[in-house]
């Protein structure tokens, strides 16, 4: 290990302490005067007001795996990785629209997780079962992958064997448990000021060292013109054009439907807070724009990936080895720390998200009917321990590519919701039974798809991607398509045919405990109290 | 339904929120923009066009939300005319 690494691991481990002391300290803020509830420990109190949410949603969607890997892929591939622009433009003013009714009914009827909102509107447990475990499935993966960005800053220092990553999650875990949501909201203050400063100087002073963005751009096109693959290229070619918009449109649709997003979303204090946040998050997309770039300046740096442990060069290490190029060491130190940190503000909301899932959907609804608010923290504080102890084991034990694969079904995945919970914010149209049929066929698609897409750059066979070229199924064109895209439109398809056969047969549909008028609800406004359980009452009175 | 409802008869509908159509359909046409020239400050218009799209959709969504506000926050009288005129 080298004097140079050695400022940088000093500077990242003094902010890291820091920062968890923050997270342990982060109980006492906004303390509330019984945080032995879900409302209080899985969402803050429902209390966060627009800056708050600010920090947190985008502390939340944009997590370090993010900042290394939209990177990694514009430097493999070129204009087909900057789909990660469009795909947050596109997002906030669905969410304006629709997610906003999930914060309004669930502010009347205290749901905590968008299972919740399904058991409620469809009168359906079995539906409800199947939207908390696709959540839980999809967010596992996701959590290990936030690893996958810190390891790649420990590795660009030259911190080899996994006891640091350990340490890091053991220390995230535990003021989790203690702070709950609060603790993730608090540092995202934080990560974000560090990776605000971290980008601006990037922008200004790399394109600087490097010639200029004229010069970059011509590198990178240079490099891929000498490259065979057909896909790549600072442009977008007649073949990925259909596969990039339908990506950007896709990963945006998955996004909002993800457990950790609205968990986010569902802690904010009313309406015109998240309003607000959709017109001031696309900041952050302006951040990952130029986050992506770095992609390009890599290309011109001439920097070549570290080799990863199952021997392939690793693309993930290559921001933190520009860092390392350009930066001097003190500032490398911080830049690190601002991934490192990245990593741990989405990874506690994610396992807060899985854990309320747990409790709510399974715990609750199957094992303990008539747990009470404080037992149902203490669930969830414990699953969330589960959950990160899940996410260290499947980075040490498993290949990282592997959970890489995983993310990305879990994106197809989670998007087999959408009709459930997106299209039953807005109309209770469809049957209960239409719902879990479609679901059933949107799954059994996507993953069918995903198992016929090969990687050959790394010699996989299955889930290489999710680019489904059109010719495996005999059309005669080189296109690709989005699989989550096609997912989801067979899920639809059969949801409304479902729909229509079983209302046609008369066959008996859930109850819908929710009313038009709470999808319009705002703070102030009467709650239904304690769940979906004494709605009837409610109703009653 | 509705009518026999308590509480305060609200809606969110509003022929503003045909605005947020646009940010949502113009970053996915790629045909518009998937080309090099014009070039501004050394990007080629693939990549400050995307930019530019960010720009669309905060200033979509902020307006929305000025002429959507609810009453309490001071409501716009335009908005209300414009809300009555739909229904």
């Amino acid at each position: 290990m080298s004097g140079r690494h050695t400022t940088e691991l000093v500077i990242f481990a003094v902010i890291f302490v820091i920062v968890s002391g923050m997270g342990f300290l982060a109980a006492r803020w906004r303390r509330p005067d019984n945080m032995k509830s879900l409302d209080e420990w899985g969402l803050g109190g429902r209390s966060f007001g627009s800056w708050v949410t600010w920090f947190l949603v985008g502390g939340d969607l944009y997590t370090a795996y993010t900042f290394v890997a939209v990177p990694a892929l514009v430097f493999g591939a070129g204009a087909a990785g900057f789909y990660a622009v469009p795909y947050t433009i596109v997002v906030y003013p669905l969410v304006f629209l629709v997610l906003i009714r999930l914060w309004s009914v669930s502010h009347v009827h205290g749901f905590v997780t968008p299972a919740d909102f399904v058991r409620a509107r469809f009168g359906s447990s079995t539906l409800a079962l199947l939207v908390a475990i696709t959540g839980i499935v999809a967010t596992m993966p996701y959590i290990a992958l936030q690893l996958v960005g810190i390891q790649a800053t420990l590795e660009a220092m030259g911190v080899k064997g996994h006891w640091p990553i350990v340490i890091a999650f053991a220390i995230l875990a535990a003021y989790t448990y203690q702070s709950g949501l609060r603790a993730p909201a608090l540092i995202a203050f934080v990560k974000d000021a560090l990776i605000y400063v971290v980008i601006l100087v990037a922008i200004f002073y790399i394109p600087h060292k490097l010639g200029g963005w004229s010069h970059i751009f011509g590198s990178a096109h240079a490099k891929f013109e000498k490259t065979p693959a057909p896909t790549d290229g600072t442009f977008l070619n007649h073949n990925n054009q259909l596969n990039y918009a339908m990506l950007a449109l896709g990963s945006a649709l998955a996004l909002f439907l993800y457990p950790h997003s609205v968990t986010g979303v569902l802690a904010s204090k009313n309406r015109n807070v998240i309003k607000r946040n959709m017109a001031a998050l696309p900041a952050y997309s302006f951040l990952l724009g130029l986050i992506a770039l770095l992609g390009f300046m890599a290309i011109s740096a001439g920097i070549k990936p570290v080799t990863g442990a199952n021997g392939k060069p690793d693309g993930n290490t290559i921001v933190p080895l520009l860092f390392d190029h350009v930066f001097p060491s003190w500032f490398t130190g911080v830049a690190y720390a601002a991934i490192g940190i990245g990593a741990l503000v989405p990874a506690a909301i994610m396992s807060i998200a899985a854990a309320n899932l747990f409790t709510r959907n399974i715990y609750t609804e199957y094992i303990r009917k008539d747990a009470s608010p404080a037992e149902e923290a203490t669930v969830s504080k414990l699953a969330s321990l589960v959950v990160k102890i899940g996410a260290v084991l499947a980075i040490l034990l498993l290949d990282p590519q592997f959970s890489i694969d995983l993310q990305l079904i879990g994106g197809v995945v989670i998007l087999q919701t959408l009709p459930s919970v997106a299209l039953g914010l807005i109309t209770r149209w469809f049957h209960r039974g239409g719902l879990i049929a479609g679901w059933v066929a949107g799954m059994a698609a996507g993953i069918w798809m995903l198992y016929r897409i090969p990687n050959p750059a790394n010699g996989h066979k299955h889930f290489g991607g999710s680019a489904y070229a059109l010719s495996d199924i005999g059309i005669d064109t080189k296109m690709t398509v989005y699989v989550g895209a096609i997912a989801l439109a067979v899920n639809l398809v059969v949801a409304v045919v479902a729909t229509i056969v079983l209302k046609a047969a008369k066959t008996a549909d859930g109850v819908d405990v929710t009313r038009t008028s709470d999808y319009y609800a705002d703070e102030g406004d009467p709650k239904v109290v304690r769940g979906t359980r004494e709605v009837e009452e409610g109703l009653a009175t | 339904m509705a009518d026999t409802e308590p509480g305060p008869r609200r809606s969110d509908r509003s022929p503003w929120n045909w605005l947020l159509i646009l940010p949502v359909v113009v970053p996915l046409l790629t045909f518009l923009f998937n080309r090099d020239k014009p070039r501004l400050g050394g990007f080629p218009f693939f990549y400050w066009a995307q930019f530019a799209f960010i720009l669309l959709g905060v200033g979509c969504t902020t307006l929305v939300y000025l002429m959507t506000r609810r009453p309490q926050d001071t409501i716009a009288r335009d908005s209300g005319t414009a809300s009555e005129t739909e229904d």
